[in-house]
Formats: C-alpha cells, structure tokens, sequence
C-alpha cells in the first residue's frame, strides 16, 4: 500500500517541480521588485513632505490590516472589472509585490529613523546634496538595523506566496492539493510539501539570526 | 466597470456578513488562547539547559517558522483521517492556528523572560529564592509587561490569518464574501465589506497594543 503510494507519488515528481519552480520565481520576482519599491516609498516617506507620507502611511496601514488572501481576492476579481484583464500569475506577483513593498517601507522608515539627527546635520553642514546624504551618511547606516528584519521579510514572503494557491496558481503548495486527491495520504504529501519550503526558509532564517547577532555585536551591544 | 456597485445587496447580506464576523472573532480567541498554552510550554521547554526538552521545542519552532500555515492547515486537514481522527473543519482550523501561532508565541515569552537583566536572577539566588520563587516573583512580572504588545501584535497576525481557514470551507468572515462573490458574481462587493470589516478588528487590536504599551509604561510600545 505504502509502496504503491510512494510509486504514485514519484510520478508526480515532474508536477511537484513545476511547482516548486513556480513557488521560487513568484517570490524571486516580488522579493525583487518588492525591495526596490519598499526602498522607494521608506526613503518618501520619510522624505518631509506631508501629504506624500501620510498618503504612503495610509496605504500601509490598509495592507497590513487585511488578510493576504483578500487582497489577492480583491486584486483577482476586481482589477478585471475595471477594465485591467489579468492572469493569475500577474495578479499573484502585483499582490505579493505589494504586500513586500509595504512591509520593507515599515522596515527602512524605522532604519532611516534610527540614525541620529547629528548625522544628516553634520552631512548638510559638509554641503552633501540631498541624494548624497541618503546614499553615503542615512543608507549605511540604516542598513545595521534595516538587513535582518529584511530577510525576515522574505521568509514571510516565500510563505505567503503559497496563499496565491487560492487562485488556481500551480505553486509548490497547489501541487500538494492536486497530488493528494490522487495519493490519499495527506500526511506524507504535505510533509514533502513542508520540507520544500523548509530547505529554502531555513537557511534564511538562520542568516536573519545571524545577521542580527552580527550587527548588534558589530556596535558593542551586549548580547544575551 | 464599478458603476454599478450594489450596496443594496451588501445590506442584504449584512447577516451572513455579521454571522461571519462573529465567527472569525471567536475562532480567532480560541486559537489564541490554544497558541498561549501551547506557547508557554514550548518556551519553558526551550529554556531548559538539557537537550531533551531544548531540541524537539526548537525543532518544532523552526519547522513551523519555516512552513507556511496553509500547508500546515492541508497537513492537519489531509492527514488527521489518514491517522483515523475524523474532525469538524472548524476545529481542525483552530487546532492549526493554536499550533502554528503557538510557536511565534513562545519566542515572545522566551525573548521577554531573556529580557530580564541577569542582576535580577542573581538578586533573587542572594535572596535565598528557589528557582520557582524567583520565576514568580521576580522574572514572569517583568517579563509579562515586554510580552504584551509582541502578544498583542500575533493576534492581529492571527486573525488576518484565519483568513485562510475558508479555504478549507469554514464559514467565516472571507466565506461569507466569496459566497457573494460566487452567488451573485459580486466580487467586489464582497470582498470589499470584508475588508472593511477586517481592518475594523485591526484597528481595535492596534489601538488596545497602543494602549497597552502606554498603561504597562512601556516607552516606544510599537507594534
């Protein structure tokens, strides 16, 4: 029986690749593009200007007040009827791309906030342009507290991309739904599901730890 | 286009959406107080200094930390009646949110009893304390107050979570806006209103955090 199982189940190991093969490049493109927007939206928000980092704080606030899986809802079903035609593979990368970006923005605000003022005066007082105080005095230094956090964040975004599932995308974690209605052991299939996320999550996490020990070291902290 | 957004038809169904709401708020407290007791014995576990207990804690929470819940959720929905146990959608839900929340818990409790400075643990041993003295009197007192924004801040987490708990057709808060979407081919309606109403739960949880950071003294509280 087990063995019968076991036989089904390599079968499928073309699907399971697709899937996984999917699961990697829907968090490899929003990790990517969510990055550089979040950076973007951290840098205005903090930027001076009013109206432009409450518009950003309220669309933050918005994203992380609802559930993942209705924003993909919502992005699914309702851009089409504004007139936007899109695939479930563009509506799952604008969703997590989003979701990163509003996360990381939260992350690079609370770097950006922890370099003392004395600094940015300092460098205004030098003459450094606006963008050259951000790159070369605030950037450096928000990066000790802005990185582990950062790859945090991509560990999320590696799980919730498994919620895009919902919308019939074939990711590591659909294929898991489509073998086990075929293979009726729950148990096995979604272990092996787990432990494709785990080998590309766990390393992540443990650098994110890393990381953080490393960088409260780096400055003298005490560490427990 | 969305000229035609009905909120007739919201009102109509403002009962399956109330129903819902209740739902997803008393699964969302079960599940939390489930992953409070399952998160403080996997902290004590992993405060432990021998190995038998310290290692399958820590496995246990890396593997969920490096999961995501909704294969977790398939995990329990797909396997429990492999190994016999025939349960409600509802309660296998609530036992996969109690289970995966439970281990981001325990690394808030383990984080604030380990927020403690050592001169206090030490105080309490010059004192003459045993062990389970000083975690009474001197650690879980101060541990509690660092704990409680971070704790505050996984409800809010479990709660947009739970949200994936319709997928295995539990009839909650997202539910009841796909059964508008699917009934009457009002996606926007529906998930619109349930938007609604989870940012309304999420506001409360942040304004309670913020709250609490102040009553507890908390300088900076943030969640």
């Amino acid at each position: 029986m087990i063995w019968q199982q076991l036989q089904s189940l390599a079968g499928s190991y073309p699907l399971a690749l697709r899937g996984l093969g999917m699961t990697v490049m829907l968090s490899l493109v929003s990790l990517v593009l969510g990055t550089l927007i979040g950076f973007g939206l951290g840098i205005l928000r903090t930027g001076g200007n009013r109206l432009i980092s409450s518009v950003i704080g309220a669309w933050v606030d918005l994203i992380r007040g609802t559930p993942f899986l209705v924003q993909i809802f919502l992005i699914f079903f309702i851009l089409p009827e504004l007139g936007i035609e899109l695939d479930a593979f563009t509506a799952g990368i604008i969703a997590l791309t989003n979701l990163a970006a509003c996360f990381i923005c939260e992350i690079v605000v609370a770097g950006i906030r922890s370099v003392p003022t004395g600094q940015v005066e300092a460098a205004l007082a030098s003459g450094l342009s606006r963008w050259h105080r951000m790159r070369q005095v605030v950037l450096p230094q928000a990066m000790r507290i802005v990185l582990p956090p950062l790859v945090g964040q991509y560990v999320l975004l590696i799980k919730d991309s498994s919620v895009v599932s919902a919308i019939g995308l074939t990711d590591l974690t659909r294929v898991g739904w489509l073998v086990v209605q075929r293979v009726p052991n729950g148990l096995l299939v979604f272990f092996l599901v787990g432990l494709g996320y785990f080998i590309v999550c766990y390393p992540l996490i443990m650098l994110a730890r890393r990381l953080e020990q490393r960088m409260g070291a780096a400055h003298g902290e005490v560490q427990l | 286009m969305l000229e035609n957004f009905s909120l007739r038809t919201i009102v109509e169904y403002l009962p399956l959406f109330g129903q819902g709401l209740v739902t997803t708020v008393w699964l969302s407290v079960l599940s939390f107080a489930g992953a409070l007791a399952v998160g403080i014995v996997l902290a004590a576990m992993n405060l432990q200094r021998g190995w038998l207990f310290r290692v399958p804690a820590k496995a246990y929470i890396d593997a969920v930390r490096a999961t995501p819940l909704l294969a977790q959720l398939y995990f329990l929905y797909f396997g429990l009646p492999r190994l016999g146990i025939i349960l409600p959608e509802l309660v296998v839900g609530i036992l996969a949110l109690s289970l995966n929340s439970g281990a981001y818990v325990a690394e808030i409790i383990r984080a604030g009893i380990l927020s403690i400075p050592r001169g206090q643990v030490e105080a309490g041993v010059a004192s003459g304390m045993t062990y389970v003295q000083r975690m009474r009197l001197v650690i879980l007192p101060q541990a509690f107050k660092v704990t409680i924004p971070p704790l505050l801040g996984q409800a809010i987490v479990l709660v947009k979570d739970s949200a994936l708990l319709s997928l295995i057709a539990v009839a909650e808060l997202t539910r009841a806006g796909q059964l508008l979407a699917s009934d009457r081919f009002m996606p926007a309606e529906g998930f619109i209103t349930i938007a609604a109403f989870y940012l309304l739960l999420y506001y409360g949880l942040k304004g309670l955090a913020a709250l609490s950071g102040r009553w507890l003294g908390l300088a900076g509280a943030r969640t």
